[in-house]
């Protein structure tokens, strides 16, 4: 038996590894898996065993990925952690470009208007009261925030909310909600605040400064300076 | 060629009819020709406010719809010896008798004849709204100190940037109780034209006036020394392009300061 093989199977100290040779037919692949898996769960004793799959250069289809899962699922005491690839199409690309991406915007956001970006937002304008501004990650507005803002908000905790004058009717993040206290605020110590999640969920307002030590991971500077 | 100028609000019962009645008057006051048209259909009061009910024979709609020639549907307002006209608004159709391109043939139409037409629009943002600005060029937002108001305003606004035939908006600020406005009860005038972004074409004093002559079919503008009617001039003035100073709307006799001169007058 010379033949070339199309998986590999590797154990770790987390689980196992499974290498899926990218030169050979889906059909070819998903056969030898099979053949593989059967074989070694006769050895395996009854703990559960994680899995992590890399598919090298080959690109599955969501319903492959799923037909793969379900391969190895199938095998009683395995779990598939996740399916790694070294491509992606180039739609997936571009949606993560754009979660990625910083979009800025000059404008007031009025009454009625909402303002929706995959990524962060950069705003230079007001968001005025029954205006709403919505982000994938974070906001950041060089202006008065009186509308609505809400942050990270395809599900990221960690997104924030920034303003120059922190006036908002609502703050939104991921899916929890904060509103403007009833009382009137004083008016002048407002300016420069941020707005984050903390452990038990609850949306914080604090000075801007407080960043550098919640949410370090703002900065995409490489290096340093 | 004219300009056609569209009051708007967005909030109803701001102003809009007595701004446009007094601003058409104003303008023809300084000599030039001014048409006033009335898109409130259904709902029409400009010619109330302008004391020509009993001389409309023809309508917009009329216009509109072929039924009449233009020249017969404007109904000329004597006082001023053809400078001013009005087409009035149809009293018995639908709101949706008139499709924007409609009026924006028609409002065409009139600038051909008019130095100014002042487009007196419906509250709200349905089809009288669309039907209103469709054929401006130019854009003057009223609203009063109040905040729901203000935020109205805001909302029009916001709708009238994304119509790219129309210059940005200028505001007027009207039905101003300085003292309520000293007290901060209401918004100041500083606080609502950086709220709203715009340039600030006027402000008019709350004055009683205003409603007598309303009420009159005489209007106030027309009174060389009220105090609303100085503000509608000065309002015309700067539409013209001259610069006017803002007006000092005086503070009611309930300050502090009538209260210590009264102390005083009484020891
Ligand atoms: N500066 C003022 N001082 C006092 N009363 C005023 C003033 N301006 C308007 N009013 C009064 O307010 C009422 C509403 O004004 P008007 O009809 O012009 O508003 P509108 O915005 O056209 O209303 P609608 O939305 O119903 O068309 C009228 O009774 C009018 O006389
Ligand atoms: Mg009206």
């Amino acid at each position: 038996m010379n033949k070339r093989q199309n998986v590999t199977m590797k154990g770790t100290k987390d689980g196992i590894t499974l290498h899926l040779d990218d030169a050979c037919s889906y059909e070819e692949l998903k056969k030898e898996l099979n053949h593989k898996l059967i074989e070694s769960s006769k050895s395996q004793e009854d703990k559960l065993i994680s899995v992590l799959v890399h598919t090298g250069n080959r690109y599955l289809t969501s319903s492959q990925e799923e037909e793969i899962k379900e391969l190895i699922r199938q095998k009683k005491n395995l779990v598939v952690e996740s399916v790694l690839s070294n491509v992606l199409t180039k739609d997936e690309a571009e949606k993560q470009k754009q979660a990625n991406e910083i979009v800025s915007i000059t404008k007031i956001v009025r009454s009625g208007q909402v303002i929706e970006v995959p990524g962060d937002l950069l705003l230079i304008g007001d968001v005025n009261p029954g205006g709403t501004v919505r982000a994938g990650g974070n906001i950041f507005i060089m202006g008065e925030l009186k509308g609505i803002a809400h942050a990270g908000y395809y599900g990221n905790q960690e997104a924030v909310i920034s303003a120059s004058i922190m006036k908002p009717t609502q703050l939104r993040i991921c899916d929890s909600i904060t509103r403007a206290p009833d009382e009137k605020q004083d008016e002048n110590s407002r300016e420069m605040e941020c707005a984050y999640m903390n452990e038990e969920q609850q949306i914080i307002i604090d000075r801007l400064q407080v960043l550098v030590h919640v949410r370090p991971n703002i900065s995409n500077l490489q290096g340093g300076f | 060629m004219g300009e056609a100028i569209v009051i708007t609000s967005g909030k109803g019962g701001v102003g809009k009819t007595t701004t446009s009645a007094n601003i058409g008057t104003a303008l023809a006051l300084q000599g030039k020709r001014v048409c006033l048209v009335d898109t409130d259909i259904g709902l029409r009061n400009l010619d109330v406010v302008m004391g020509l009910e009993n001389r409309i024979i023809y309508d917009l709609v009329d216009v509109v719809k072929g039924r009449c020639k233009m020249q017969q549907a404007l109904v000329k307002d004597k006082r001023f010896d053809d400078l001013l006209y009005l087409l009035p608004a149809a009293q018995t159709s639908d709101k949706n008798a008139v499709d924007p391109e409609e009026m924006k043939i028609l409002i065409d139409d009139l600038k051909q004849d008019f130095d100014y037409i002042i487009i007196d629009c419906p509250a709200g943002i349905e089809q009288g709204y669309r039907n209103a600005v469709s054929g401006a060029t130019k854009a003057i937002v009223v609203t009063t100190p109040e905040a729901t108001a203000v935020r109205d305003a805001d909302r029009i606004i916001g709708l009238l940037e994304q119509e790219d035939h129309i210059e940005r908006p200028r505001l007027v600020i009207n039905r101003i109780r300085p003292q309520l406005m000293k007290n901060r009860d209401t918004m100041d005038i500083d606080d609502i034209t950086r709220h709203l972004d715009l340039e600030l074409l006027g402000i008019v004093a709350d004055d009683d006036q205003v409603i007598r002559a309303t009420n009159q079919g005489e209007p106030i503008a027309m009174d060389p020394n009220n105090i609303a009617s100085i503000a509608y001039r000065n309002i015309a003035r700067r539409i013209l392009g001259e610069s006017v100073p803002l007006q000092q709307l005086q503070e009611e006799n309930t300050g502090v300061f009538t209260k210590i001169k009264n102390f005083f007058k009484v020891k």
